[in-house]
């Protein structure tokens, strides 16, 4: 476990490119599907970000980042809340809106729970 | 009856996770426990509960293994077992005490008190057209308590992010 940026064996990395895309997919369909089936933004959000929580333990942090800095993250949790905020405010009443507003509850739950991640794990040694 | 011995179980790998002396043996003796949890939302009928929970737990899982496998923490013994047996025994004395007195006010197991919520399972399809009754209730009836729970959670993220900075903005780069 010494060069643990550099991620794990050539098993895991293999494993993780076939099932990352099925996870994130699935996280997909359970926040989309929160108002038929059990689920919902909450459950979606932290699928989608145990899915990058896996790209990142697998790969090493630089892959991780190249796809999702910690800039774009916090502006996208930033804007999802100020979304549900707007969206609760005007006290919906239809269905579409129910999924917006799953939506956007699964980008702020994802978004700040993988920011959570990173900031304990990688933080320490950067100070970025 | 399944969910006796789930409960047998959890209370068994609690006692585990508590008394194993390794570290990451003791993680995930604790995460059996939450697995666990989680098979008894599903044997209650709710598998909404029972999907975050599975979630929330393995999220934990990570996040203790990452933190626990390489560091040796020291274990704690100190010489005062006496004074913290005499205060655990107190405490769970007045625990249990407290926890007769409020379990005689609470209806029986399966048989809730419906006064408000049954006009939510009554009216929820038709007011909200979501089939999903937990989603009616969380996003709808009840939207301004996910509204906390979005607020709570990105207060959390904004703190860890300033508590964890290395470098002020001041004196950095």
């Amino acid at each position: 476990m010494e060069n643990k940026e550099a991620g794990m064996g050539i098993i895991v990395k293999t494993i993780t490119r076939l099932t990352i895309g099925l996870i994130f997919i699935y996280g997909i369909y359970v926040s989309l599907h929160g108002h038929m089936r059990p689920g919902g933004g909450f459950a979606g959000g932290l699928i989608i970000a145990l899915s990058f929580i896996h790209v990142l333990l697998a790969f090493g942090k630089d892959v991780a980042l190249k796809k999702l800095n910690q800039t774009f993250l916090l502006s996208l949790m930033a804007l999802a809340a100020a979304v549900v905020l707007l969206i609760l405010i005007s006290r919906p009443a239809n269905l579409i809106i129910l999924s917006l507003c799953d939506i956007a509850i699964c980008f702020t739950v994802g978004a700040g729970l993988f920011i959570i991640f990173l900031a304990l794990a990688l933080i320490k040694k950067d100070g970025a | 009856m399944e969910i006796y011995l789930l409960l047998l179980f959890m209370i068994v790998a609690a006692i585990a996770a508590i008394e194993i002396k390794d570290m990451l043996s003791s993680v995930i003796a604790l995460s059996t426990v939450g697995l666990g949890l989680c098979l008894a939302f599903l044997i209650l009928k709710a598998p909404n509960l029972a999907i975050m929970q599975l979630v929330i737990e393995l999220l934990c899982l990570i996040l203790l293994i990452r933190a626990t496998i390489n560091k040796d923490l020291p274990l704690v013994r100190d010489g005062r077992w006496l004074f913290n047996t005499i205060a655990s025994v107190l405490f769970i004395a007045v625990f249990l005490i407290f926890a007769y007195f409020a379990l005689l006010e609470l209806p029986r197991f399966g048989e809730p008190i419906m006064r408000v919520s049954q006009e939510y399972i009554a009216r929820g399809l038709e007011k909200t057209g979501s089939a999903n009754i937990v989603t009616a209730v969380a996003l709808n009836f009840r939207s301004y308590d996910t509204l906390g729970e979005i607020a709570v959670l990105a207060t959390a993220v904004i703190g860890i992010l300033a508590v964890m900075r290395k470098t002020g903005r001041i004196h950095g780069k």
